[in-house]
Order: C-alpha cells, then sequence, then structure tokens
C-alpha cells in the first residue's frame, strides 16, 4: 500500500471508510488523487476475511484487536430523552472498523421510493418537525443508486411495484434463497392482500467480480464475513481503492480535529494514532464520511476563532435533526421447523405500508421483513418466548420446543427529523481520548410512537395470517441509539438552514465536504445504506469534476 | 473442509494468531491455563483440573448448573461439562468476575445452612430443596451470573470447555456446519403454490 508522511499535503483526506467513506475513497483514487482514509477502528480482517470468526462466544468477547464495532467504555457516549432530563451513560454504538458498519450490517439496501425525497411537497409539512424536501430528486440519484447496486453487488429482484422505487436496471445477482419466514409471509400475505417482495441485500447470491457466494452460515448480521459474500466497503471499495497506488488506509486513527487556515477554509486534520499519539495529517480538502452521530461530534470538536460553534456550523443546524432509527416487531410459534438461523439475517419483504396514509393516523410509513434469528447462546440467554421459565426442567423443554419454530417480524419505521433531537458534546463527560462524549438527545415525535404502534398491531396480524401460535409483540419503544442514525448534516439549498449543499459541499467552507447519511433530510424507512452509497457516488462525481477543473483551490 | 474452517480452528486451539499482543498479554496466564486444562479434558474425557475453582467449589458451582439445565432423557449442564466453560472464563474473558463467585459461593454456603441446618453444601441437598432454594435467590445478581456462564457454556462452541459432545447443540437442533443450502426448514420446502 503506498503510504504518505502527515507533512505531504495529500489532495483530500477521506474520515470513516464505511458506506461513504469506501467509496469515496475509492472513486477519488481512481481519479488519480492523493488520498489519506483515516479510519477510528482497527483493520479487523482486512485483507484474509477468511480468518473471521463464526465462533459466537469469540465475537460476543472480541480483544481489542478483533472488535468490529465501537465500544461503549471507551467511545463513551450519553443519553437523554429531552434537555429536562438526566443523562445518563448511552447505549449508541457503530461499525468500527476497516469498512466501517459494512463489515458487520444485515446488509439491507432499499432504495428511498421517489416521493421520499420530496415528502413536505407531496404529504406536507408538519408543524414543529423540520420535514423538508431534499435539495436533489430521485431523477437525479437513480443512476448512482444503479451504480452502487452494480459496483458493490446487491442481490434481489426488481419488482413492478408502487411500492417500490423504479429501477433503470435489474440488480446485478438474483435474491438470496427464501427462508421458512419468507414462505410464512406469502401464505400471509395471500390471505392478507399483502405484496410480499424479496428483500434487497448487499450479499452475493453466486459469484461476482472475484468475490464468492454467501453459504448461509447463519452467522451473519454482527459477524465478519469469512467468504466475503457481504458486499462491505472493506471487499468492494478498498482494495480497488488501494490497487491505484493513490491511496493510503490508516487504521486506529481517532481523528480529534479538522483544522483550518486563516482564511476558513480546512487544511488537514489531527488524530491520535494507535499509540494515543497525536498526528497531523495535512490536505487540500477533507470529506467527512464519519457516519451521522460521528460526523457532527467531529464538526462540533473543531472549534477555532473562525468557527467558534464547531465547524460548518454558522447555522447552528450540525448535530440537530437526529433520527435514530424506530423499529416494531413481533415474534410467534409455527407449528413445524423454520430453521430461521439458517442463512442471512433479513430476507423477504412485506411493502405495502410504505407509503404514507392519512387513514392510519399518522404520517409516514416502515417496511416489515422476515427478520430474526437466534444464534445459540442468544437463543438460550434471550431467545425464548416470555412467559417461558428462565432455569430448570420447564426451560430446557422450552428450549427444545421452541427451537427451530420460532418466526420474528422486524419493521422499519419512519421518524421524523425534530430540531430538538440532536448530537452534541457532553460537558461533563469524557472519552477514553480525554475528548467531550458524545451526548445524544432524542424523543420521538408522538406521530412516530404512533407509527411504531401501528406497525406492531401489523406484524401480529401477519404472524396470526401465517398460522402462528403463542404471539409476542415487541414493546412499544422510542429508540435511544442504533447504526442507522441519519440527519445531523441535512443537505439543503438554504445555508441558515442546512450544512452541506446538494453537492456535499459545507456551506461555510468550500473545500470541506460531508457524505454519509447525516445529510439525510428526511428519514425515508429507516434503511439508509442504499442512500448513502448512492449518495456517495453522485457526491464524489461531482468532486471530481470540481477538483480536476480547480474548484477547490480557488479560494471559494 | 474449506480453509476458512482449518484457519479458524488453528486460531481456537494453536497459536494466538489474530489475537492482541496487549489483550494477550493481560490474559496470558489464564489462556495458558485454559488451554492446557480444555486440552487434558479432551484427551481424557473428563478431567477435575481447575484453572480457578477448587474441587470444592466447583462440585458447588456444578450443583447449581445441573438445575438451571438439568438433565433429563437428554444431557444436561452437567454431561456438557459447563463447570470446565466456567472454569476457563473466569480466567479468561471474564476474569473479572472472580470475586462475584467468591463471594456468592460463600452467600450460597450461608444460605444452605440458613435454610437447611446440618450442611453448608449446596450440592449435598436433594433436587426438592435446591429448587426451593434456587427459587429463592433467583433474583440475585450471583444467581443470574451462574445462569448466564452456564446456558453460554452450554452452547458456546466445544472447544471453550463445554457443550461437551455439541449436547447443547443437539437439544435445539443447531446444526454447526455454518454451510446451508436450502430448503432450511418446512415451509420454504412446500410448492410454491401452496406459500
Amino acid at each position: 500500500m503506498r503510504t504518505y508522511t502527515p507533512d505531504t499535503e495529500v489532495d483530500f483526506i477521506v474520515i470513516g471508510s464505511g458506506a461513504a467513506g469506501g467509496i469515496m475513497a475509492k472513486q477519488l483514487a481512481v481519479a488519480g488523487f492523493s488520498v489519506v482514509v483515516l479510519e477510528q477502528g482497527g483493520w479487523g480482517k482486512y485483507g484474509h476475511e477468511q480468518d473471521y470468526t463464526k465462533d459466537e462466544l469469540l465475537n460476543r468477547n472480541p480483544s481489542p484487536e478483533d472488535r468490529l464495532m465501537s465500544d461503549r467504555t471507551r467511545q463513551r457516549n450519553t443519553f437523554r430523552r429531552t434537555t429536562n432530563d438526566e443523562t445518563r451513560p448511552g447505549t449508541h454504538g457503530y461499525g468500527c472498523v476497516v469498512g466501517g458498519g459494512t463489515v458487520t450490517y444485515g446488509g439491507s439496501s432499499w432504495r428511498h421510493l421517489p416521493w421520499e425525497f420530496n415528502e413536505a411537497s407531496t404529504e406536507g409539512t408538519i408543524a414543529g418537525t423540520g420535514v423538508a424536501d431534499w435539495p436533489i430528486t430521485y431523477d437525479e440519484l437513480e443512476p448512482y443508486y444503479t451504480q452502487a447496486e452494480w459496483e458493490m453487488g446487491i442481490a434481489g429482484q426488481r419488482v413492478d411495484t408502487p411500492y417500490l422505487a423504479p429501477m433503470s436496471k435489474d440488480y446485478p445477482v438474483p435474491p438470496v434463497p427464501e427462508k421458512a419466514s419468507g414462505a410464512l409471509f406469502k401464505i400471509a400475505a395471500k390471505k392478507l392482500g399483502l405484496t410480499v417482495v424479496p428483500g434487497p441485500l448487499a450479499l452475493i447470491s453466486r459469484g461476482y467480480m472475484g468475490r464468492s457466494a454467501c453459504v448461509n452460515c447463519g452467522m451473519c448480521s454482527g459477524y465478519g464475513c469469512h467468504v466475503s459474500a457481504r458486499s462491505s466497503s472493506a471487499v468492494t471499495m478498498l482494495p480497488i481503492a488501494v490497487a491505484t497506488n493513490n491511496c493510503e488506509i490508516r487504521a486506529n486513527s481517532y481523528v480529534r480535529e479538522i483544522t483550518v487556515d486563516g482564511r476558513g477554509r480546512v487544511n488537514g486534520a489531527v488524530y491520535f494514532d494507535k499509540q494515543k499519539r497525536e498526528v497531523t495529517q495535512k490536505a487540500k480538502a477533507v470529506v467527512l464520511s464519519a457516519n451521522a452521530s460521528e460526523s457532527a461530534r467531529l464538526l462540533l470538536l473543531s472549534k477555532s476563532a473562525r468557527f467558534p460553534d464547531g465547524l460548518a456550523n454558522s447555522s447552528g443546524v450540525v448535530g440537530r435533526y437526529l433520527m435514530l432509527g424506530n423499529g416494531a416487531g413481533a415474534s410467534g410459534l409455527l407449528e413445524h421447523p423454520l430453521n430461521d438461523y439458517k442463512g442471512v439475517v433479513s430476507g423477504t419483504g412485506i411493502v405495502d405500508y410504505v407509503p404514507s396514509d392519512p387513514a392510519r393516523g399518522f404520517y409516514g410509513g416502515g417496511r416489515m421483513t422476515s427478520r430474526g434469528y437466534d444464534t445459540p447462546i442468544s437463543y438460550g440467554l434471550r431467545g425464548l418466548m416470555p412467559g417461558a421459565p428462565s432455569w430448570g426442567a420447564g426451560y430446557k423443554q422450552a428450549l427444545r420446543d421452541e427451537a427451530r419454530h420460532k418466526m420474528t417480524i422486524s419493521c422499519y419505521v419512519t421518524q421524523l427529523p425534530l430540531e430538538s433531537n440532536r448530537v452534541d458534546l457532553d460537558p461533563d463527560v469524557k472519552d477514553d481520548w480525554g475528548l467531550p462524549a458524545m451526548r445524544i438527545t432524542s424523543k420521538s415525535h408522538p406521530n412516530d410512537m404512533k407509527a411504531i404502534e401501528f406497525f406492531t398491531q401489523k406484524s401480529v396480524e401477519v404472524l396470526e395470517a401465517a398460522g402462528a401460535k403463542n404471539i409476542s409483540a415487541r414493546p412499544v419503544r422510542d429508540s435511544t441509539g442504533g447504526s442507522h442514525n441519519r440527519g445531523t448534516c441535512r443537505m439543503g439549498n438554504d445555508p441558515n438552514a442546512s450544512v452541506v449543499n446538494k453537492f456535499h459541499r459545507a456551506h461555510d467552507v468550500p473545500n470541506l465536504f460531508v457524505v454519509d447519511g447525516s445529510n439525510f433530510v428526511t428519514g425515508g424507512r429507516n434503511h439508509p445504506t442504499m442512500t448513502i452509497q448512492a449518495l456517495a457516488f453522485r457526491a464524489a462525481d461531482h468532486l471530481v469534476r470540481a477538483a480536476k477543473s480547480g474548484d477547490l483551490t480557488s479560494g471559494g | 473442509m474449506s480453509t476458512h474452517n482449518k484457519s479458524r480452528r488453528t486460531f481456537l486451539i494453536g497459536s494466538a494468531s489474530g489475537v492482541g499482543a496487549a489483550w494477550l498479554a493481560a490474559n496470558h496466564a489464564g489462556i495458558v491455563a485454559a488451554q492446557d486444562h480444555v486440552q487434558a479434558s479432551t484427551a481424557s474425557g473428563h478431567t477435575r483440573g481447575f484453572a480457578f475453582f477448587t474441587a470444592e467449589q466447583a462440585t458447588e458451582i456444578e450443583a447449581m448448573a445441573a438445575q438451571i439445565i438439568p438433565t433429563d432423557h437428554t444431557a444436561g449442564a452437567r454431561e456438557a461439562h459447563v463447570i470446565d466453560f466456567i472454569d476457563r472464563v473466569l480466567v479468561t474473558f471474564d476474569s473479572e468476575r472472580q470475586s462475584d463467585y467468591t463471594e456468592g459461593m460463600k452467600e450460597l454456603a450461608a444460605q444452605t445452612a440458613r435454610r437447611f441446618p446440618g450442611t453448608d453444601k449446596f450440592s449435598a441437598l436433594n433436587d426438592a430443596q435446591q429448587i426451593q432454594l434456587l427459587t429463592a435467590i433467583e433474583d440475585t445478581p450471583f444467581f443470574g451470573l451462574v445462569r448466564t456462564h452456564t446456558i453460554t457454556g452450554f452452547f458456546a462452541n466445544p472447544l471453550h470447555g463445554g457443550n461437551y459432545d455439541k449436547v447443547g447443540w443437539e437439544l435445539v437442533g443447531y446444526d454447526d456446519s455454518q454451510d446451508h443450502a436450502p430448503p432450511f426448514g418446512y415451509y420454504d420446502a412446500l410448492p410454491e403454490s401452496r406459500r
């Protein structure tokens, strides 16, 4: 791998190597620019993915070297529902390894529907919320969805229904095998008149671009993929970036500040290396792709005389309109075995409730997916249906009876962007590097709680129609954290009401680009990754053009 | 078997490939002891050399584990050698829980003596008495910890000392080949017209 010294002014620093950062690094490096990727997490098994463990105990107790997710005891965060509440230790976490969250995610790759980019126009605004149109349209993004699907490798099937986005091209590989829970979705949907589609997944169902097909190992979400079937940034984008000889990936690099020069332009980043030594990397421009929570936090940490409230934050919008991601669901027991522990974590979808319908009494919608698997330890500890004994002869009998017969539905649901829901810096708590910890303040709008209740009820109905017994609904709960976080650096045309413009360039800083889920104006139906990837390909296209025309160095 | 399985096995039993130096340094003594122990157990079927417990302590904890997942017509925690697993995690992954066990075992003895004068050995009680005592303490952190360790050991990869002969996986019908082909279950084997 090509390396650069920190005092070499590279063309771009890309902060983060996940869904967006991997694509940005690859596109910029392929275009001939020098790139240093600063990744907070370790290397994982980058380049030797066959060594990813499928041992449940080791996966739950990783050594620091083997961690794939952030560590709440080091990347500390705090949480409160509202500013009137006390903060408490937070549960928020995110993928933290070369490849980011794409190394371990379930892989759901749903596109946003065209109207999800202008819901304020089509559905109307809601008083007290930040619902607004995106500054881009679906048609502008469509070619980049296609590019992302084909370059990453998405398994799926184009289905002509108003509940899915129209596609100019089918998926590159067919859907993964339908699981028993998917077949049960069809049985239920037939009775209820619902629409069932194979879920698009970032997981190849047959050999593709030198990678081999999923073997349905059943140790999926939360695990690294030992056959490289999961289409993570680490096995798709980053190797190509490195192969250009223009790109260096620096793992274990925890950025504490993006620095600015006297003209208010960014000129590098200061990070802690693995030994917590401070290093300053110089660059002509910075691309921030650290996920919605960390990107906002880093901008707020990057205070200077010129930007006393945080970098690119003259609007005061950085960190606001956070959407953590809401869900609902239910489980039930079927007469015959499903063995849903085999295969991918997330399979078939019911999509009829994606569009908003005023008759339901709330704004928004969601997707129902047959999702859930029990690996043996987690099944034993907390997989039995509520009411089962927790130890003894009855517990053992329940283990026997319920294993293989359980079906779980998980729904992914709208969450409205609220100015009061935000990421900021905790004034009291520090992270393991001595920096102010991330503080999350989040309370879903009453509308969103109605949406969660609606999807809870629908999950029960679908399970009943599938013939399940002993059905148990997941408690209706507001979110407290999660890797689907979006919205903290929203894009828009108005510099007073958004952080970046429609090309992801910070309104305040001409050579700073923020590209990740933070740019979402509205949250879609809480499956963000495919849209993050499409945005990244589009952002990179414009950025390469701008950089080649000298637009980054002309003084802004 | 494919190369990835071989490589996993090397990681688990063999050297420390893939394990960070710092983590290894901090846990090295425990890991060596635990691995020696597991290898000895594997060779003989079951041994009584423990890295953390005394033989007497192991008898008490094993009796608890055997009530959490009892032996009926199929293997329970005892046959799964869950005690070997717990002993091992207390010198590796969960070494910070050692004092919880030390204190918990004292309390278990005290509770036993208080409820059943004449002995302070939980393991000496009959089944009904053991269940009665555990029911009384089932909401305590110590019981919760032993339950977690028992279940984890029962279902973890046998290389960690428990789930001997894969009896835990057998109970729940878990196929550990980690390489599956459809149909996976009953419903996806139905003809398309019946789905």
